[in-house]
């Protein structure tokens, strides 16, 4: 009875967070909330008796697949950032120093 | 806009009429655990035939140990893949710029974690590796817990210390030897006369590290590809985020 409580439980809040994931729009903050998405998911296997699965889960969803999101956003920001800059130099406008320092915020 | 209201209408019915079916279906689900399986039985006799006391570990490297191989070249090529596409081109440069982040823009606390935690990681990692076979775990988990804890060195120091940490010509090698490794292994009993991938081993006493035969083996094996593997394509990643520039560029 307290088993199918708490799976019940997990499997709501499994619902919960899978769909944040989807209604989050900015990659960045949805590689956070599918770590969070992804933990709950691991636990959600530990109470159903697999905590093996529930390992790989964790070290691949919750830790490596946010990773591997977040540096590739970091990595575009940079790309296009750089793009820009050297664009309004070639311009002479050059009054993106605000946006540059932003991206650059984004990666720490 | 009345498109969008009959799209809108259209989702809403699919959903709740997947809601209610998947509700339904989920009340005619057996108990967890407590009705036989016929396959299930049969698993279980046969892990115990070979002295195997994790059945999962007994199913994916002795009775269905030809899957595994498949899911293990998946992985292997998915790696190689990622290292070809994302090595560094001729029009890119290295620039060491971002290689010291770490101890001035993380968390003290953060820091203090991720140092006090990676080598605890690392061996829970090994053992979860080496005790496939008579506990929950095995090749796969064990090697995703230390790819992961591997990298606990980068929040605690920098890019610089995880980079000293894993020199990839090693770990290019090691993602080899794993994947050759479970091939080899498998073709190893040929030579006793008995079908590729057979458990040919002496397979000693039940719940004894040495019990279950190859499974072991086939644990380390796979357990070496897949750290490697992950460690490898993380590299990759970080490399492209934190140092690779286009040529060119001049460095913020």
């Amino acid at each position: 009875m307290i088993a199918d409580l708490l799976v019940g439980m997990l499997l709501v809040a499994t619902a919960v967070t899978g769909t944040a994931v989807a209604l989050t729009r900015d990659p960045t903050r949805q590689a956070l909330v599918l770590s969070a998405y992804g933990l709950v998911l691991g636990v959600l296997m530990v109470a159903l008796q697999a905590p093996d699965v529930a390992l790989a889960q964790i070290g691949i969803g919750t830790a490596i697949v946010p990773l591997l999101v977040i540096l590739t956003v970091a990595k575009v920001d940079r790309e296009l950032a750089d793009r820009e800059g050297a664009d309004d130099t070639g311009d002479g406008t050059g009054e993106d120093t605000g946006d540059d320092a932003g991206a650059r915020e984004g990666r720490r | 806009m009345t498109r969008f209201a009959a799209s809108r209408l259209l989702l809403a019915v699919g959903g709740v009429g997947t809601a209610v079916l998947l509700l339904l279906a989920l009340g005619g689900l057996p108990d967890l655990g407590a009705v036989p399986h016929p396959y299930a039985d049969r698993a279980v006799h046969a892990a115990l035939d070979h002295d195997t006391a994790n059945v999962v570990s007994s199913v994916t490297f002795d009775q269905r140990a030809f899957d595994t191989l498949g899911e293990e070249f998946v992985l292997f090529a998915a790696a190689v893949a990622a290292v070809l596409l994302l090595r560094r081109f001729h029009d890119e440069e290295q620039d060491a710029h971002d290689l010291d982040y770490g101890p001035r823009d993380v968390w003290g606390a953060a820091r203090l974690v991720g140092f006090a935690l990676l080598a605890p990681t690392v061996l829970v990692g090994l053992y979860v590796v080496t005790h496939g076979a008579i506990s929950p775990g095995g090749g796969f988990q064990g090697g995703a817990v230390l790819a992961t804890g591997l990298h606990l060195a980068y929040l605690a120091g920098d890019y610089r210390t995880l980079r000293r940490l894993r020199p990839l010509a090693v770990f290019d090698v090691a993602e080899a030897i794993g994947a050759a490794g479970f091939v080899l292994l498998g073709l190893s009993a040929l030579f006793v006369g008995d079908p590729f991938l057979t458990n040919w081993l002496p397979t000693g006493t039940l719940g004894d590290l040495a019990s279950a035969g190859t499974v072991g083996l086939f644990n380390v094996a796979v357990g070496m590809e897949v750290a490697t593997a992950l460690v490898l394509l993380l590299a990759k990643f970080l490399d492209q985020a934190l140092v690779v520039r286009r040529d060119g560029d001049e460095s913020p």
